[in-house]
């Protein structure tokens, strides 16, 4: 009987003491991982997508029977959209609970305030959201999109597509739009010989796009490429279709709006634009099918999925095959064998972990529809990360 | 008891009270909890200088500033400034454009430190900045308007348009600022490492004995005649002025003593948490440091310091134990405070008097004296 026990304790998993030598909150059966994102305040709308998308793929390795045969077991802290409380619960986290490894974060400013804190105290971070780029961390993996994988494909295939010469750049005012749009520059000048005839940035929450609206009509760009985020979206997208820019005289290219976003600013005021993301509800594969419907069948059938909803759901998928492939919940060790994981079960497809802790993924662009979906009109090869890309400081 | 003790402490009890609090922020926190929970602890406690601010400011004085946030937010920045710079040498910044200026200039493609930068580099110019650039801001806001007679309602609606500009001006110059994101990643002062546990501690100690002067100083300016000036400002704004006195210079001189507490505040959040941003000093912050120091009892210095404390404390617990209705739990504590305690935590005092003693008292006399003289209609509530 006894030794029934103990080969069930074997088929279970590794002892705990190998697979965790610096004191990680890892028993013989569980392993407690962190959530950190807004489920208050004003970020809670966007990030509560990511939050149910890596309790989705939680519960779906639970019941494939975990990691390293360990259940896994998440406390949730909230970061309530305000900075310092992100840094303060990822330290708590860390600390005090000492979680094998933390999704979370959403803004750039929530993964800046925490960033020290997690090199500081060794912890991982799967950071889910497309961003700017210009960081690179041993401590987080970034399974979103840094800024030159969505932007260059994506402006390539508009100049051949449209033979778009110039281009009127927009951005909501920080770090993320302001990086990108610097990028967009220089590849339109440098690399398609195009033009910029505008590029304007509008504080975080502005809604007046009356002015703006004026120079588009006067400057006639033939790409209006738009990083306008949050609240201001909506204002942006309802004015500009009320002036009577629509898709059928302008040609619109965003990577600011997901399926999330088009809920709040309504299908019908964007029908016929473009976005480039790396990932549509609608992309049509046999991994993605399964997602949406486990997704719809967890949250509702009126739930929609964006791009960075699908890749906080590879966070946990790829931290299981860091442990697995590693053997080790370690951090260090997982950091070490991170380069080169692969995953095939991916909803977007195939991705893969660059050395640089950024995936290895597509760009594709999607064309809205009035039912606030996208068809899916390009898809690029795989496009390699580049989070500090020479020639586009 | 020596003058000099009499004229900070009115009572045996209100001695006992900040002995009592001495012993449990320097001796029985450190002893039972780790250094994490200190220090948050510790930067709670730096929100506790905003409170002493405004229980002169605003509890004595009758000047209800909803912007404290930024003067919190102007210390806070200069001392950001100078550990931002520490931490960018060119040696750690060599993978930017421009190594040796802070990362976020760099992202924002500026070449070359800012003028007003420039000083910063120097630690005795950052703490004279600390120190001056609060008081000098809210001197000539308070000037402006108290000499006006622009009081009350409209004050706090100006002090809170403040708050909004100063945050979108951060919001708005980011190759300057730091924007949205704030300056982060600060890691040493002269060389010291401020994220090591001992490091941590030091910062908590020494946040301590500069909280528990202030709250003497602020004490014994309650005590002496200046404190009851501002209490006739305050009641009898009229009488003050007839006997000779200029209102508006009262008015100017406490609240730019009070945003010199906040930017004393700010640079201890700095030290203990290690970075600066703007969502800490926009509205909202600083109408949660007005409740926290409601909460506590807006008349007594110690009230609103352990106010900071259990306001600070249950963000922290209930949102680690609730974080889905944590805010609904805060929402309901303070709406309880007001309707069941007007006067605060250091008011329960007049309504429970076993645990008077446990409380400082300066309040109770006070409240002791304002329901006596209430048939007389001397209060006003502040606003």
């Amino acid at each position: 009987m006894m030794m029934v026990l103990s080969m069930a304790g074997l088929l279970a998993g590794p002892p705990t003491e190998e697979v965790n030598t610096t004191g990680l909150a890892v028993t013989d059966d569980t392993v407690t991982v962190g959530q950190l994102h807004s489920a208050t305040g004003t970020m809670a709308i966007s990030e509560t997508g990511s939050i149910q998308a890596e309790q989705l793929a939680i519960d779906q390795i639970n019941a494939m029977g975990g990691v390293l045969g360990r259940q896994i077991e998440v406390i949730k802290e909230d970061g309530a959209s305000d900075w310092p409380t992100f840094a303060e619960k990822a330290k708590k986290l860390l600390v005090s609970d000492k979680v094998g490894t933390v999704f979370g974060c959403w803004t750039s400013a929530s993964r800046k305030a925490v960033l020290p804190v997690f090199e500081k105290e060794n912890g991982m971070l799967y950071y889910p959201t497309f961003y700017e780029g210009l960081e690179q961390s041993k401590n987080v993996i970034y399974t979103g999109q840094e800024a030159t994988q969505q932007i260059i494909a994506g402006l390539d295939w508009i100049a051949e597509e449209k033979d778009a010469k110039t281009f009127y750049l927009i951005g909501s005012d920080y770090i993320w739009p302001r990086t990108s749009n610097k990028i967009a520059r220089k590849h339109i000048e440098n690399v398609l010989g195009g033009k910029v005839v505008g590029e304007e940035y509008y504080a975080l929450g502005h809604t007046q796009f009356g002015s703006l609206i004026n120079k588009i009509k006067l400057k006639k760009p033939d790409v209006i490429y738009a990083i306008v985020v949050g609240g201001s979206n909506v204002s942006f997208y309802k004015q500009l279709k009320a002036a009577g820019i629509t898709s059928e005289k302008q040609t619109l290219l965003t990577i600011s709006v997901t399926e999330d976003e088009v809920l709040g600013i309504g299908g019908e005021n964007l029908v016929g634009f473009y976005s480039a993301m790396k990932y549509f509800q609608s992309l049509d594969n046999e991994n993605n099918k399964a997602f949406v419907a486990a997704f719809k069948e967890k949250y509702g059938e009126d739930a929609v999925i964006g791009d960075v909803t699908q890749a906080a759901y590879l966070g946990p998928w790829l931290w299981k095959a860091a442990v697995e492939k590693a053997g080790s919940f370690d951090i260090d060790k997982i950091a070490e064998v991170s380069p080169d994981i692969e995953l095939t079960t991916a909803p977007e497809g195939y991705v893969k972990i660059h050395p640089n802790h950024h995936l290895w993924s597509k760009l594709r662009i999607g064309q809205w529809g009035e039912d606030g979906q996208a068809e899916v009109l390009y898809e690029s090869e795989l496009i390699e990360p580049d989070p500090f890309p020479e020639g586009y400081q | 008891m020596p003058l000099f003790l009499k004229t900070l402490f009115k009572t045996r009890g209100e001695a006992i009270g900040f002995i009592a609090f001495l012993v449990l922020v320097l001796v029985i926190f450190p002893l039972a909890m780790p250094v994490f929970r200190l220090n948050l602890v510790g930067k709670y406690l730096s929100f506790g200088f905003v409170a002493i601010g405004l229980v002169l400011l605003w509890g004595r004085c009758g000047v209800l500033s909803l912007g404290q946030g930024v003067f919190f937010g102007l210390g806070g920045y200069c001392m950001a400034m100078f550990l931002k710079l520490e931490a960018s040498d060119p040696e750690s910044t060599s993978i930017q454009s421009t190594p040796g200026i802070p990362d976020f200039m760099d992202w924002n493609q500026l070449t070359a430190l800012p003028w007003f930068w420039e000083p910063f580099k120097s630690l005795p110019f950052t703490i004279l900045a600390i120190f001056v650039v609060p008081a000098v801001v809210a001197f000539i806001i308070g000037w402006a308007m108290f000499r006006r007679k622009v009081g009350g309602v409209y004050f706090a609606i100006i002090t809170q348009a403040l708050a909004l500009i100063m945050s979108l001006g951060i919001d708005g110059n980011q190759g300057y600022t730091g924007g949205r994101n704030g300056i982060t990643d600060l890691r040493t002062l002269l060389g010291w490492d401020i994220r090591t546990e001992d490091a941590q501690y030091t910062l908590y100690f020494l946040c301590v004995v500069l909280l528990a002067l202030t709250a003497l100083a602020a004490k014994y300016i309650i005590n002496t005649r200046l404190g009851r000036v501002l209490v006739a400002v305050r009641d009898q704004e009229d009488r003050v002025r007839f006997s000779g006195y200029d209102v508006a210079i009262v008015r100017t001189s406490v609240f730019a003593f009070a945003a010199v507490l906040s930017g004393i505040g700010g640079a201890m959040f700095v030290l203990q948490v290690g970075f600066m941003s703007p969502s800490i000093i926009g509205i909202v912050p600083s109408i949660e440091m007005v409740i926290f120091t409601a909460v506590g009892g807006r008349l007594s210095v110690m009230g609103a310091i352990i106010g900071c404390l259990i306001v600070n404390w249950g963000k922290t617990a209930f949102s680690e134990a609730y974080p889905d209705a944590w805010l609904y739990l805060m929402g309901g504590t303070f709406i309880s405070v007001v309707m069941f305690f007007p006067n605060g935590i250091a008011g329960l005092a007049e309504k429970f008097p076993r645990i008077r003693s446990l409380i400082p008292a300066s309040v109770t006399e006070r409240i002791k004296g304002m329901a006596t003289k209430k048939t007389t209609k001397t209060v006003s509530d502040g606003q």
